[in-house]
């Protein structure tokens, strides 16, 4: 995947404190591999990038970070159950066809999933439908016509969609800036964050 | 600046004892360098040739008045040489002819000191992992205890792998591209339609064709055409070569003949089986053919891959291009899935080339920069 939305570096500090010290970790559509790579050098942990675009796959490589190209449209197979402490999906779901398969493969390959997406719900976002405009913003800056995110969803909307397929949601908040947002985070961040984990 | 390449050769008298149960008693390795050894002996990366290639990985050769040779450049010079993806100026880079090849280390076609003949049929089969032994016997010659990494495609990758699996504190990294764990049915099945394309030349008298002063060139050709037409992808095919016919066919219409040459590919596919049959034995054909056929590392784990990978304690780079069908990105996949089961350092990347198999050892700039940063990244 082509992570054209890269978090800001405050969000990506505050994702990147979520995983604990030393995890074997597996990052899907992990970009240039930049968080990757905090994790191994900041944190003592291990593990895989997964890519799909030649430029990336090339960068993480550059960057001495391994790296498996691969389409996550054909899931994730190659990776066997609890292969990972924890499974990252930082804003990919969003550009997925089959979104709700790779949200049950994310948390069989691994203890613990963590996932982020822009949150549709953000009132920034409610004010530009209500006035009969789709959103564009800082975390959502494509056009309706060519946004490569093919789902749009909410925190409300992702949390009824894990539990229906039986996953446990250990932790979720909204992010805004670096901060994490617990009053009212579907109107109050941009972007959503669920910590799951197979039931 | 020009890379001048120089072959060696080094003489050994310890007996090999190969996988068949026999024995060379005594033998040559033809082998390059480029590059310099460092002062640690922590730089030195194999290069591991497949079917038809040799020692010759970089550089020219220089004619008698110190002129580059035309068209003597090794055969991954793309790949190999002073700032090229794997840079001489960082790394020492070995290239070896292996047993039973035709280019320089004993073969078919040197004498067998037990009896003064020459060879023949007579060689005996060698396999991969024999080569790999040789191979390691030239580096403790050469005073290389752990190789930086070693690297080939095809069945070059496969003697990586096999580095990897029977050396696994002599070899820090493997580049592996485009191979595969063991061949298919569908390989081998290729392979010995080449085979007996050769064996039943009538020129080639059981192997011993060196006494009768003939060369079963008819056999080598088809075994090449075969060859050459899974190497490469039928889009390629179809862009050069298409339905084109000869420039005579083209003025004067069909000959309607089923004995001439009338479409361009079938022109292309002779001239490449001529030019082979020309440079090529007909008995290192058969040997290299049969060390692809039986190299299968997960068959003494009882077929689990990730088993035979256990032990290995390389980190590897592994490569596919998409339209390879003779060793197709699914096969690479199974490599990867062993060694991510066993937890293993890997990268893979696969290309999207048209090239087919040949994509290997052609100019892609995708390829050439993804091998170009993991040896940057790589510790002499």
């Amino acid at each position: 995947m082509n992570r054209a939305l890269a978090p800001a570096s405050a969000d990506l500090q505050t994702l990147a404190d979520l995983v604990p010290p030393g995890s074997r970790v597996l990052d899907l559509g992990c970009g240039t591999g930049e968080l990757l790579a905090h994790l191994v050098r900041q944190r003592g942990c291990s593990g895989y990038g997964v890519e799909y675009d030649d430029a990336n796959v090339q960068a993480c490589l550059a960057r001495g970070i391994d790296v498996i190209q691969l389409n996550l449209e054909e899931g994730l197979s190659l990776f066997a159950d609890s292969a990972f402490d924890v499974v990252l999906q930082i804003d990919t779901l969003q550009n997925l066809r089959n979104t709700e398969v790779m949200l049950r493969e994310t948390a069989r390959v691994g203890r613990l999933a963590i996932v982020a997406f822009p949150n549709f719900a953000h009132w920034p976002n409610r004010l530009a439908v209500m006035r009969g405009r789709m959103p564009v913003t800082k975390v959502l800056p494509y056009q309706w016509y060519d946004t490569p995110n093919i789902r749009v969803g909410t925190l409300r909307d992702f949390r009824a969609l894990a539990l229906k397929n039986k996953l446990r949601i250990v932790d979720e908040f909204g992010l805004q800036d670096g901060r994490q947002v617990r009053w009212w985070p579907n109107a109050l961040a941009s972007r959503a964050v669920f910590k799951l984990q197979r039931a | 600046m020009t890379l001048v390449a120089t072959p060696q050769l080094m003489h050994f008298q310890e007996p090999l004892r190969l996988s068949s149960g026999a024995s060379l008693r005594e033998y040559d390795l033809c082998f390059e360098t480029y590059g310099r050894l460092n002062a640690e002996r922590s730089n030195a990366v194999l290069v591991c040739h497949a079917l038809n290639a040799s020692h010759h990985v970089a550089g020219v050769y220089l004619d008698e008045h110190g002129q580059p040779t035309p068209r003597s450049e090794g055969w991954w010079d793309t790949m190999v040489g002073p700032g090229k993806p794997l840079d001489t100026d960082r790394f020492f880079v070995i290239g070896v002819n292996n047993l039973g090849s035709c280019f320089g280390s004993t073969g078919p076609m040197h004498r067998n000191p037990d009896t003064g003949e020459i060879y023949g049929a007579d060689f005996p089969v060698v396999t991969v992992e024999d080569w790999v032994h040789a191979q390691a016997r030239l580096l403790e010659r050469l005073g290389i205890e752990q190789l930086a990494a070693v690297m080939g495609g095809s069945l070059g990758g496969m003697q990586a792998l096999s580095w990897t699996l029977q050396y696994p504190e002599r070899v820090r990294h493997a580049v592996v591209v485009a191979s595969a764990p063991n061949l298919t049915a569908e390989n081998i099945a290729f392979n010995e339609v080449a085979r007996r394309a050769i064996v039943t030349d009538p020129d080639f008298h059981g192997g011993h064709f060196y006494r009768h002063g003939v060369l079963p060139k008819r056999g080598l050709r088809i075994a090449r055409m075969i060859g050459h037409i899974t190497y490469l992808s039928d889009d390629v095919m179809n862009e050069k070569f298409g339905r084109q016919l000869r420039d005579a066919v083209q003025a004067a219409g069909y000959k309607y003949s089923t004995q001439e040459v009338e479409f361009q590919i079938e022109s292309y596919l002779r001239h490449q089986g001529d030019k082979f049959a020309e440079y090529f034995d007909a008995n290192t054909y058969l040997l290299i053919t049969r060390a692809l056929d039986y190299f299968d590392p997960a068959s003494a784990c009882g077929g689990d891959l990730a088993r035979a990978f256990e032990s290995v304690k390389a980190r590897f780079l592994l490569v596919s291009f998409t339209t390879d069908w003779r060793f197709s990105p699914a096969r690479s996949r199974e490599l990867l899935k062993a060694m991510l089961d066993c937890r293993l350092d890997v990268s893979y990347a696969e290309i999207d080339a048209p090239h087919g198999h040949d994509a290997f050892l052609l100019d892609d700039a995708r390829y050439l920069s993804v091998v170009r940063s993991y040896f940057e990244r790589m510790k002499p």
